[in-house]
C-alpha cells in the first residue's frame, strides 16, 4: 500500500513552454517596457565586457547612456534581490558604467543599405520616440525625415533634463549615432498642418512622436497679475536649457511633487536661489517623483513641505510676493488610501518666484479634425495599444504623443512597435499579425560542480553613487552631480545580481524524490505536495508565499507519489543548489533568452517568406 | 555531494521558535554525502525537530560512530556538542555523557553497519539500560562507505548494484529493539518528514532509550530495481500503522480528533504524542501484538512504520534511575561532593574488609 499516491489531475501542470513563464521570472526584464536583457548585461559587466555590455542594452533601449543616467527604473522596484533584502540592485548605475566604459561602436552598428526600399517615412519631432523609429527602420533601407521645431534634436530628452542629471555630450553621442545612420533632419521646422504633410503624398507613412509639450496651468486669483513671475515647469526649463533664462529669485516656490518638480528646484538652486520650498498637497506616499530624485534634491537642502493645498497668488503693487496655502489633514485607511480630507488652516508664504510643475499634456491644434483621425472626449486622438497606429491608416503615434506623459523608456518600446507597424504597413502586411515572443533555453551545466555563471550568493549591500561636493556642484549649471561607479564598485554591484535569467527548470519524470532540492534550497521555495487549486497550495508550502504576483510553479505528477513539485518563484536567488543537489538531473539550471521581436527580426521573416527567383 | 557552500540569505519570512531563532540557525556544515541521499533529508528532520522543541543548540548533544550515516552529525546544529565514536562505540560514549549529564538532550546517530553488525553489542546493551536518549539508524541496507556491499540489514533476496542477491536474512533493529525492552520504537522512511519530524520530538523527549530506525535509500549503492531500500520500492511498501503528532506541553492540542481515533500518551515533562491509528485493530502500548504486526508485514515484504510501541506511563526505570546517577550535572557538584577524599575512600574500602 502506498498511501502517498494522491490523485493527480486536479491542477494543469505549469505550461513552461509560453515564452511569458520564464520571462516572468526574470523580474527586472519583465518590468522593462522595452525588455532589456538585464541580467545579461550585468554579466558582460561582471566580466568587463562593457561594449557588449553596451550593445545589449541598445538592441533594446536605444539610449543606453542617457537612460543610465535619467530613467524612471522599473527594473529596480521589480527586482527580486529587493524581496530578498532591503535595497534592489544598482541596475540604472551599471547601466551608466557600460556607457562610460564602453568603446567605439561605429562598426558595430547596423550597416544601412546603399539600395533603398523606396519607402519614405516622416518623423514630427525629434525626440526619443522618433530617434527609435529611425534607429529600426533606417538598416531596413528606408529613408526617414525627420521634423523638429527646434534648432537641436533631442525632444524633452534635452529641453526637460537638467544637465547635470544629463550632459550634452552624452545626449550628442547616443542621437548623432541615429543620425548617423541617414536621416534627413529638418531642424526647425514645425509641422504646421498633417493635411499638407499627408497630402504632400511623399511620405508613405507618417510618425507623430511630438511628445506631451504642454504645462499643466494653475488657475488662482492672482495668477495674471504674478505671470512676470509664474513659470511653467517643462517651458521654464526648456529655456533654461535652451539659454534663455539665466537666473530666478532668491526664494522660490515649486508646486507639485513629480520629477519635473525635482529637476526645477535642483535648477533653481544652480541659477541663485537661496531658500527653495517644494510644496505638496499631498502626504508623502502619494508623491509622484521617483525616491532617488527627491533624495537627490533633498541632499541640496530643499525643502519638501507636505499637505498644503495652493490657495492663491498674493501680488502687491504688481509684484509678486508669494503665495497663499490650506493646510491640509487626511485621514487615510490601513492601505493608505485617503478616507476624507480637513481644511486645518491657512499659511502665507513669501517667494519671488513661483514654479508650476503640476503635470504635462499632448496637444495637437495641428492636426485638422477631419482627416480620419478620431480623437476621444479628452482630445486625445484613439491609439491602439499594440500597433500605435490612429485610426488613420498610416499614421501612427508613439512617446508621450500617444498615451501621455510617460518616460523616456516607454517612449522608446512604443518607437520600436511603431516601427514593426510601419514596416508591416508599408510591406502591406496585416499589422496585428506580428511576430510573437520567444524563449530559449540552455543549461548552464559545464560538469561536475561546475556551472557557467557566479551562482554563490554575494552578501553585499547596494552601492552608493558618489556625487560631486555639495560645494563644487553649483559653480555651473552643466556639473553633472552624479560620478557614475568606480571600477570596484561596479564590480561589486554586478555581483549583486542573482542572475534570475539562469532558470530552474524541472524535469518530473526523472524525480525520485528524495527531498534533496527540498532541503538545501536556502529559501524554502520548494515544496512536494499533493496537487491542489494554487490557492490552496499556497497554504501547504514549506514557506509562506504571499506574493500573489508571483506565480506558483506546478509540475507534472512526479513518477513513484504522484504528488507535484511546487516552486515559488518569489524569492529564489537562482543559486542553482536543487540541480547542484539533484542525483538524476531532474533539476537543471538553464539560461533562458527572451526573444523580444524588433522590425528587423519582423523584416528577416517578411523576407524569408518571399518566393525566391533563380 | 557538492562544493557548493548554501547561501546565508534566507526567506525574509521564515518563522521563528520561542527562542527566537530560525530553522536556518539549526543548520550545520555542507554536506558530504552524495547528491539525493536519504541520510540528508534526515538530517533536514532534525534540524526541524530540534527547531520546533526550541532545544537550546548547546544543551544538545550529537553523538555517532562510523559510516555515511555517522558523518551527519557535523550538518545538523553545529553550536551543539559532538563525539564522533570509535566504530560502533557510540552507545559507550552516550551513557558515559549521560551519567554525567543528565541535564541534556542526546541524539546518537548510527548506521545499519555500525548499530547491526560492529556495535550490535553495545547497541543491545543501550537499549537494555534504557539510556536516556534518542538513537537513530540511518538504515540504508548496505555499506555505502565502501562500495555498496550488503550490510546486515539487507532483506532476502535484496539485490546488489552488480546483481548479486542476498541469502542471509536481516538483523530488524525494530524487532531486537522491542525483544530487548524498549520503551519507545519507531520507524520511519527518510522520504516521509510529515511523520518523521514528530517522531524525532517524542524521541526527544521521550524518557529513556528511544529508537528510530528509518529507511533511508543509498542514492548511488542501493537505488535500482530489485534493491527492496530502494526509494521507488519503500514508497510502495511502506505501511504507516499509528500517524503520530506531538504536543509541546504548553501547547493546547488545536487539531480535533474524531472520538475513538486518537490516543494520548502523556511524557514525564507534560508533553503528549497524541497517537491516531490507521489499522483500527492496533495497539501501540502492546508490545507482544506490535512485535507480532511488524513480522507479519515483513514476511509480506512490507515495512511497518510510524510509532510502532511505546511505553506508555514511561513506567520502566531508566539508565538514572536504575544506577542512582546524580541530579545534578557532574561540572556543577561541589569538589567535596565530587570527590570523597581519603577518609571517604577509607570508608569504601572498609565495606570490603
Amino acid at each position: 500500500m502506498c498511501i502517498f499516491r494522491q490523485p493527480s489531475n486536479i491542477v494543469d501542470a505549469t505550461d513552461t513552454s509560453d515564452p511569458d513563464y520564464y520571462h516572468r521570472v526574470v523580474d527586472c526584464q519583465w518590468a522593462c517596457p522595452a525588455h532589456t536583457d538585464v541580467p545579461e548585461y550585468i554579466r558582460l559587466i561582471a566580466q568587463g565586457r562593457f561594449t557588449e555590455a553596451y550593445l545589449v542594452n541598445r538592441e533594446s533601449n536605444v539610449f543606453p547612456g542617457i537612460l543610465g543616467r535619467v530613467c524612471d527604473r522599473p527594473c529596480e522596484p521589480a527586482c527580486r534581490r529587493g524581496r530578498v533584502e532591503d535595497k534592489p540592485v544598482a541596475i540604472c548605475r551599471l547601466k551608466r558604467v557600460a556607457a562610460d566604459q564602453r568603446e567605439d561602436i561605429t562598426t558595430r552598428l547596423p550597416k544601412i543599405p546603399k539600395v533603398k526600399n523606396g519607402k519614405r517615412i516622416a518623423c514630427i519631432g525629434a525626440g526619443c520616440a522618433s530617434l527609435t523609429v529611425a534607429n529600426d527602420l533606417l538598416p531596413l533601407g528606408y529613408e526617414v525625415t525627420m521634423f523638429e521645431r527646434y534648432g537641436v534634436p533631442g525632444g524633452l530628452m534635452r529641453s526637460n533634463i537638467p544637465a547635470f542629471r544629463l550632459p550634452e555630450s552624452v545626449l550628442d553621442e547616443e542621437i548623432g549615432m541615429i543620425l548617423g545612420m541617414g536621416v534627413d533632419l529638418r531642424l526647425g521646422t514645425s509641422v504646421e498642418s498633417l493635411r499638407a504633410l499627408l497630402e504632400d503624398g511623399r511620405f508613405d507613412a507618417v510618425f507623430v512622436g511630438s511628445g506631451a509639450p504642454k504645462g499643466k496651468e494653475l488657475r488662482l486669483p492672482g495668477r495674471d497679475e504674478a505671470a512676470a513671475n509664474v513659470h511653467i515647469g517643462i517651458s521654464w526649463l526648456e529655456s533654461v536649457a535652451f539659454g534663455h533664462i539665466g537666473h530666478i529669485g532668491e526664494r522660490v516656490l515649486i508646486i507639485g511633487v513629480g520629477n519635473t518638480a525635482m529637476d526645477c528646484c535642483r535648477t533653481s538652486l544652480r541659477l541663485g536661489a537661496r531658500q527653495v520650498k517644494v510644496m505638496a498637497r499631498k502626504p508623502r506616499g502619494f508623491f509622484k517623483a521617483s525616491p532617488w530624485e527627491l533624495e537627490d534634491a533633498e541632499e541640496e537642502h530643499v525643502e519638501i513641505l507636505v499637505n498644503r493645498a495652493p490657495k492663491a497668488f498674493v501680488v502687491q503693487n504688481g509684484r509678486l510676493e508669494g503665495m497663499r496655502f490650506d493646510c491640509m489633514e487626511y485621514e487615510l485607511d490601513a492601505r493608505g488610501r485617503i478616507l476624507c480630507e480637513r481644511v486645518t488652516g491657512e499659511e502665507f508664504l513669501p517667494a519671488d518666484d513661483v514654479i508650476l510643475a503640476i503635470g504635462q499634456e499632448n496637444a495637437f491644434p495641428w492636426i485638422e479634425r477631419d482627416l480620419g483621425i478620431e480623437f476621444d472626449k479628452w482630445d486625445v486622438p484613439v491609439i491602439d495599444p499594440r500597433t500605435f497606429q490612429s485610426t488613420r491608416a498610416g499614421v501612427f503615434f508613439g512617446g508621450d504623443a500617444a498615451f501621455g506623459p510617460k518616460n523616456i523608456i516607454w517612449a522608446v518600446e512604443q518607437g520600436h512597435q511603431a516601427a514593426i507597424s510601419i514596416h508591416r504597413h508599408c510591406q502591406g502586411e496585416p499589422l496585428g499579425e506580428r511576430l510573437p515572443a520567444g524563449v530559449t533555453l540552455s543549461s548552464r551545466k559545464m560538469g561536475m560542480h561546475e556551472w557557467s555563471y557566479a551562482n554563490d550568493y554575494a552578501p553585499i549591500e547596494r552601492r552608493l553613487m558618489p556625487h560631486v561636493s555639495l560645494k563644487e556642484r553649483f559653480k555651473n549649471l552643466n556639473i553633472e552631480v552624479e560620478l557614475g561607479f568606480t571600477a570596484e564598485q561596479a564590480a561589486e554591484e554586478a555581483q549583486r545580481c542573482l542572475n534570475c535569467d539562469v532558470q530552474t527548470v524541472f524535469a518530473a519524470k526523472l524525480c525520485i524524490e528524495c527531498d534533496a532540492c527540498i532541503d538545501i534550497c536556502p529559501v524554502d521555495c520548494l515544496t512536494i505536495t499533493a496537487n491542489g487549486a494554487q490557492a490552496q497550495l499556497r497554504t501547504r508550502l514549506k514557506a509562506p508565499a504571499q506574493n500573489l504576483a508571483q506565480p506558483l510553479y506546478v509540475s507534472a505528477a512526479l513518477p513513484q507519489t504522484g504528488r507535484v513539485m511546487v516552486k515559488d518563484e518569489d524569492l529564489c536567488v537562482h543559486c542553482g543548489l536543487c540541480a547542484e543537489r539533484c542525483p538524476t538531473a531532474a533539476w537543471d539550471m538553464q539560461k533562458s533568452h527572451v526573444h523580444w521581436p524588433h522590425a528587423a527580426d519582423e523584416a528577416r521573416v517578411l523576407e524569408a517568406r518571399k518566393p525566391k527567383i533563380a | 555531494m557538492t562544493f557548493i557552500a548554501k547561501p546565508k540569505v534566507t526567506h525574509p519570512s521564515l518563522p521563528q521558535n520561542a527562542l527566537g531563532l530560525t530553522r536556518r540557525a539549526y543548520e550545520g556544515a555542507l554536506s558530504t554525502l552524495c547528491a539525493g541521499c536519504g541520510h540528508d533529508s534526515i538530517t533536514a528532520a532534525i534540524v526541524e525537530a530540534c527547531w520546533r522543541l526550541s532545544i537550546e543548540p548547546q544543551n544538545l548533544v550529537k553523538l555517532s560512530g562510523i559510516g555515511c550515516s555517522s558523518k551527519t552529525t557535523a550538518y545538523f546544529v553545529s553550536g551543539a556538542h559532538g563525539f564522533n565514536a570509535v566504530h560502533g562505540r557510540m552507545p559507550s560514549i552516550a551513557m558515559g555523557a549521560n551519567a554525567a549529564n543528565r541535564r541534556l538532550s542526546y541524539i546518537g546517530v548510527s548506521g545499519d553497519g555500525d548499530t547491526l553488525s560492529i556495535g550490535l553489542g553495545q547497541f543491545c546493551h543501550a537499549v537494555r539500560r534504557n539510556l536516556d536518549m534518542l538513537y537513530m539508524i540511518e538504515n540504508n541496507g548496505v555499506y555505502g562507505l565502501t562500495k555498496g556491499q550488503f550490510s546486515a540489514s539487507a532483506d532476502v533476496g535484496t539485490r546488489a548494484k552488480k546483481g548479486e542477491t542476498n541469502l542471509q536474512p536481516p538483523i530488524d533493529p525494530v524487532l531486537l529493539a522491542l525483544d530487548l525492552g524498549a520503551t519507545f520504537v519507531a520507524r520511519g522512511f527518510s522520504g516521509d518528514k510529515r511523520q518523521l519530524v514528530p517522531l524525532i520530538e517524542a524521541g526527544l523527549k521521550h524518557r529513556g532509550f528511544a529508537l528510530i530506525d528509518v529507511l533511508s535509500p543509498c542514492v548511488t549503492f542501493n537505488d535500482h530495481e530489485g534493491s527492496t531500500k530502494s526509494y521507488a520500492y519503500t514508497r510502495e511498501h511502506y505501511e504507516p500503522a499509528v500517524l503520530a503528532d506531538f504536543v509541546p506541553s504548553e501547547a493546547p492540542i488545536t487539531v480535533d480528533y474524531g472520538a475513538g481515533e486518537a490516543r494520548e500518551v502523556t511524557l514525564h515533562d507534560g508533553s503528549r504524542i497524541v497517537l491516531r491509528k490507521i489499522d483500527s485493530g492496533y495497539d501501540p502500548t502492546d508490545r507482544a501484538a506490535a512485535a507480532a504486526a511488524v513480522q507479519a508485514r515483513m514476511s509480506s515484504g512490507e515495512y511497518l512504520t510510524g510509532l510502532i510501541y511505546v511505553d506508555p506511563g514511561e513506567e520502566r526505570p531508566d539508565f538514572h534511575q536504575i544506577n542512582g546517577t546524580p541530579e545534578e550535572p557532574l561540572n556543577a557538584l561541589p569538589y567535596e561532593q565530587l570527590s570523597p577524599g581519603s577518609a571517604g575512600l577509607r570508608k569504601v574500602l572498609a565495606r570490603y574488609r
